[in-house]
């Protein structure tokens, strides 16, 4: 285990805002820590919440759920629909004694890169204060539960 | 072509892995060769067969090298890493249906925009290019082949806003003779140009140039303009979009009226004109904004109307010689089916009451660029003459001011690219009409573009006087000899390296140009996005100007960013080239990302009914089942997400290729580390 914990965050992004905010932090070459996966989704109205669960039971750290402004959805107002999954998904998170902070909602637009970046900055140092999620189980692709030592991403855990 | 030879979905499948240097942008920070041999090796279980990498995937001799794969190594998956889909997807789609692949059973996962280039460690790069590319393979096994949407273009145009650029847009494809509808919401066409007196940096006249094709938009055959109207709603999707106008009372009939002008003589009420005369003319209650106004016929103003403010006058009714006078007049919508939509919309002026240290609106004879522009013009309240407020006192000395609201943190970052070249063409005027000394204050002189410059090196040869410095306040306040009476500039000299006080008798603000205020409504309205400051949101900032993330819906002209008049007009003609090329193919190919409904799977409990902003799922009461109409349905998944039941499914977004390259991502199904499962 190295001495500083490096944690594994999935990113899910809206094809129309944030994932051309990434584009755009690409191009202008902003730098942001490796950690962040990015998933490419029509829009943030897009996210069942399983997803998030699935990415958190199968080895991730935090997830990072992005989206197009307020007023901004190229849907016209499906992020209100991702804004009101992620109350319920921090919720739910919290009763299964997750802590919620390990889930972050971020609005960011196409022109946004350098947001997005910082955002990530911010992300990834807060995932790495709260540790690696000691998830008691994960659950692999065919609905198995599998036990932690088997798990690649989380030999340094247990 | 696209192929259907895949029937047996579940058989092993035959990957093959592509992994690009893009030069040395992902070489240069991503082993490119430890991942293409790390994915053939523990990939190898998950169905990959060929993993190569080449210098320029994107190249002739990159797509040849897939292709030739497909074919040879009968490959049924496609996974490249490389740039962003947003630049080559469509690339790598088209090279593998060039093979007999179906293009969809391609996916390019991204290493540069989102590894190379915004990481920096080697180490941790090519890891993560390794995970995001177990992520394309886990997600592309769940493809499936799919046949591209074909939607008919209706050939009816609709151009939103009458300014130079809409105009443009307007008669190429009118001349080309397709249906175009134009909806202007002032009662002429024209736009900010038409208040122009000259324009730079050829000096010819606005008016000259500009009413003629005013003109021609009024009198075409193919163009239906509808003034004094605003679009209220736009439903359907490109090809086919139904657009509600609502045209506003004239209180005239466009049918009776001649235009012959005797109401507007006849009014007796006059009212300051804010809009086309900045506030220093006046207008009567019945008006047309300039005499060359198109359409000729006038409006009448019902907050200033005697008769509506009142109960009586009627003077113009009485006056009229065709009866064209009606003032029972109400709004009327109306509905066109039109294919695609050029926005033209133009933009608005900084106020510079908001540089309160310049003092416009406080000190007299401080004027903004546009109130300039009128008082220069031959047509204008002073007929050219270029006076003080007073009305007669011609000024000894005059100082532009550039950069009013742009280039400053505290108004607007971006610079308004117009005012450099608009400060530069007041200095000639006033020189050449009052002899006056005149004062140029820049922080940068940006004469870019075609005899830009040269026009910059006649005003300096004609002995305008520049400073270079960011003025920090124009005051009355005398503290000199010499000073009193005039307004006093009081600036940095960054080429002296001192502060200077000049005084003058007329200061004018060289003022930037900023989005519509109501910019964010309308994006909304037509479904496109704005950038952070207000400004249309064009699909790519070079090489696609012209067109939005939204399908059929175009952008010309100031609306997109501030820009002067011959970029205006390429901008419209380039949005109706676009526009006509989709006109005469017919048929546009859409993607076809949509959401299905599984009816054996849908209990009717309707809760995605609610969630479409499209409506395009409907309820059979009869059947008790939800129905996705796919030509309404635009693919943003909200219902696949909130079905209770998992009925509705999505193409090229489904469940199960967003569950695998989560897995993959999470490099769970590596072999030989994490089993299968």
């Amino acid at each position: 285990m190295s001495e500083v914990f490096e944690p594994v965050i999935i990113g899910f992004t809206c094809n129309w805002c944030s994932y051309r905010a990434a584009d755009l932090a690409g191009t202008a070459r902003i730098k942001y820590p490796p950690n962040v996966r990015l998933i490419r989704l029509m829009c943030s109205g897009r996210l069942d919440p399983t997803f998030v669960f699935k990415a958190l039971s199968s080895g991730a750290d935090g997830v990072l759920i992005t989206g197009c402004h307020p007023g901004e959805c190229h849907y016209i107002e499906q992020n209100y629909k991702a804004l009101r999954r992620y109350l319920l998904i921090r919720r739910t998170l919290k009763q299964m004694g997750i802590e919620p902070g390990r889930v972050k909602l971020v609005w960011a637009s196409a022109a946004e890169g350098v947001r997005l970046a910082e955002e990530i900055t911010i992300l990834v140092e807060e995932i790495r204060q709260l540790g690696p999620l000691d998830w008691p189980g994960k659950i692999t692709g065919k609905g198995q539960v599998a036990f932690l030592e088997e798990s690649p991403a989380k030999e340094a855990v247990v | 072509m696209t192929s259907q030879d895949n029937p047996e979905k579940d058989q092993g499948k035959r990957i093959g892995v592509y992994v690009c240097h893009c030069g040395t942008n992902i070489a240069g920070t991503v082993d490119v060769e430890d991942v293409r041999d790390w994915a053939l090796e523990k990939l190898g279980d998950r169905g990959v067969v060929i993993s190569r990498d080449y210098k320029f995937m994107c190249s002739s001799l990159g797509q040849e090298l897939i292709e030739k794969d497909i074919q040879e190594e009968k490959l049924d998956r496609v996974v490249v890493a490389a740039c962003s889909p947003h630049l080559h997807e469509k690339t790598f789609r088209t090279a593998c249906s060039k093979a007999g692949l179906n293009p969809y059973l391609c996916e390019l996962v991204s290493i540069r925009e989102q590894v190379s280039w915004v990481h920096s460690d080697k180490v941790a790069a090519t890891a993560k290019a390794k995970a995001v590319l177990s992520g394309g393979v886990e997600r592309v096994i769940h493809h499936q082949p799919l046949d591209p949407l074909h939607v008919p273009i209706q050939p009816a145009t609709l151009v939103v806003g009458g300014g130079i650029a809409g105009i443009q847009a307007a008669l190429e494809i009118a001349d080309s003779g397709f249906p175009v509808y134009m909806v202007e919401r002032e009662p002429s066409i024209g736009g900010h140009m038409a208040q122009f007196d000259k324009t730079f940096p050829t000096l010819d006249c606005a008016a000259c140039i500009l009413t003629p094709k005013m003109v021609d938009v009024g009198s075409h055959n193919n163009i239906t303009l509808l003034t004094w109207s605003e679009v209220v709603r736009v439903e359907g999707y490109v090809g086919n979009f139904t657009v509600t106008i609502k045209k506003k009372p004239r209180y005239v009939d466009e049918e009776l009226c001649t235009g012959c002008g005797i109401c507007v003589e006849k009014c007796p009420k006059k009212v300051i004109d804010e809009v086309f005369e900045a506030g220093l003319g006046y207008r009567k209650a019945v008006y047309t904004p300039f005499p060359q106004s198109v359409p000729k016929f006038p409006v009448i103003d019902y907050e200033n109307c005697t008769y509506f403010q009142k109960g009586t006058c009627k003077a113009c009714e009485k006056f009229c010689p065709t009866g064209a006078i009606d003032f029972n007049q109400k709004e009327e919508f109306i509905t066109i089916q039109v294919g695609n939509i050029i926005l033209a919309t133009g933009y608005d002026l900084f106020d510079g009451r908001r540089v309160t240290q310049y003092g416009y609106g406080r000190l007299a004879n401080v004027y903004t660029s546009l109130e300039f522009e009128r008082l220069s013009n031959a047509a204008g309240p002073t007929n050219g003459d270029i006076v003080l407020r007073d009305g007669v006192t011609h000024p000894a000395s005059v100082g532009i001011i550039h950069c009013v609201g742009s280039r400053d943190r505290n108004y607007n970052n971006y610079c308004s690219v117009i005012c450099c070249m608009q400060g530069l063409k007041f200095a000639h005027l006033v020189k050449e009409r009052t002899g006056a000394t005149v004062y140029n204050f820049y922080i940068d002189m940006r004469t870019a573009y075609k005899a830009y410059d040269e026009f910059y090196q006649r005003v300096l040869e004609e002995g305008t006087l520049f400073v270079r410095g960011k003025v920090a306040e124009v005051t009355d306040a005398a503290r000199l000899p010499g000073e009193e009476g005039k307004l006093i500039i009081q600036t940095e000299d960054t080429l002296v390296g001192k502060q200077r006080r000049i005084p003058v008798d007329m200061v004018i603000l060289s003022i930037g140009l900023e989005p519509r205020a109501d910019s964010r409504e309308v994006a909304k309205l037509f479904g496109i996005s704005c950038s952070s400051d207000g400004w249309f949101t064009e699909k790519h900032p070079k090489l696609d100007p012209v067109a939005t993330m939204t399908e059929g819906i175009f952008i010309a002209g100031a609306a997109q960013g501030p820009k002067d008049i011959p970029t205006s007009v390429s901008q419209g003609a380039a949005a109706a080239a676009r526009v006509l090329g989709r006109i005469q193919q017919g048929e546009i190919e859409l993607e076809p990302v949509r959401a299905t409904i599984d009816e054996s799977r849908c209990s009717g409990c309707r809760i995605c009914n609610n969630l479409c902003p499209f409506n395009a799922i409907l309820f059979h009461s009869d059947r008790m089942v939800s129905e996705i109409n796919p030509a309404l349905c635009q693919g943003c998944g909200t219902c696949v997400a909130a079905c209770p039941a998992g009925a509705i499914s999505g193409t090229v977004f489904s469940n199960e290729q967003i569950l695998s390259q989560i897995e993959g991502l999470l490099l769970l199904n590596v072999a030989p580390m994490g089993g299968t499962g």
